[in-house]
């Protein structure tokens, strides 16, 4: 299954909320990048890995997170 | 392609005034997509309380109304009375609802309105700076507690959900909290059964969500859920706390 998520990283809060609960331990927090807000956003660093489970775009208080599947 | 989770059309495209990992935003979204999936964005009306939620009015899109401190249900009674068949929800916050607001909650819940009631319960008061509240746990230090907050002097925390539970008025009351993704499930399960309830005309629904406060409870959002799940819910045990059988 190829997975696809979408963050809108410049509302992005670095809350790392979504790093806890992703099965699959690949929701991290970029600290390479600083974004319009001044945070550093959450990001997936290996897309290969993710199931589409959602559980990251379900606990964002910001609804930034939108997941695709193919 | 299928999209498996995208942000629902119950929010607006405002973004949102909360500390990062604040849990308002998570029960709002809830509460926002059960809306859209009974089909309820355009008949439901929010009220909106004071306090950090203040705003909710923009967040919500549905019709809002943004009523004096503590004060929405009685705002909530007159909509519902006058709009009977339409969806009407308050959204509330524990200085608002538990403090100032303590007799127009108790006062709806005892009458029955047919209107919901979602409480979110920090036990701080959030927007004013991190005051006690009546919800704040004994030992727990806030501005105005500094030694942490003792029963001699404070009483002990006040549990809306059990309180409300005693008036015949109220046939569904249930604590959630949204630490986790089972807990976010059985929340948004337990605010569709309340909003049901009240579309059956059963009478007046209450959803307690235990919620955290990063910045004035003063740690990283991942501390507070865990500071939540340590301490908040060993005294509000989460559960259905009442569920009336409707009258045949």
């Amino acid at each position: 299954m190829t997975a696809k998520v979408t963050f809108n990283t410049d509302r992005c809060k670095g809350c790392e909320l979504c790093t806890t609960v992703c099965p699959k331990h690949i929701v991290v927090i970029d600290t390479t990048v600083i974004n319009r807000k001044g945070y550093h956003p959450a990001t997936v660093s290996d897309i290969s890995q993710c199931i589409a489970c959602a559980s990251c775009a379900k606990i964002c208080p910001d609804s930034i997170i939108t997941v695709e599947k193919f | 392609m299928a999209v498996v989770y995208e942000k629902t059309k119950g929010l607006t495209d405002v973004e949102l005034h909360y500390c990062p990992g604040c849990n308002h935003g998570i029960i709002q979204k809830l509460v926002a997509e059960v809306l859209e999936e009974m089909g309820m964005l355009d008949t439901a009306i929010a009220v909106c309380p004071v306090g950090c939620s203040v705003f909710a009015y923009k967040y919500f899109s549905v019709d809002t109304l943004q009523a004096a401190h503590g004060r929405a249900p009685a705002v909530a009674t007159g909509i519902k009375r006058c709009r009977p068949t339409q969806p009407v929800f308050t959204y509330q916050g524990d200085g608002d609802l538990a403090s100032i607001g303590t007799g127009e909650i108790v006062h709806a819940a005892m009458r029955g309105e047919k209107f919901t009631t979602i409480f979110i319960n920090n036990a701080i008061y959030g927007m004013t700076g991190g005051q006690m509240a009546p919800t704040t746990l004994i030992g727990q230090k806030t501005t105005t507690s500094q030694g942490g907050r003792t029963a001699e002097q404070a009483g002990m925390p006040i549990r809306m959900a059990e309180m409300l539970a005693t008036l015949d008025g109220c046939v569904y009351a249930e604590r959630v909290c949204v630490a986790d993704i089972p807990n976010i499930n059985k929340a948004k399960r337990a605010i569709k059964k309340a909003f049901e309830k009240q579309m059956n005309n059963e009478g007046f629904t209450f959803i307690e969500v235990l919620s955290t406060c990063p910045t004035n409870w003063g740690m990283t959002p991942i501390q507070a859920v865990q500071w939540m799940k340590d301490n908040m819910i060993p005294y509000y045990p989460l559960g259905v706390i009442k569920e009336k059988a409707m009258e045949v």
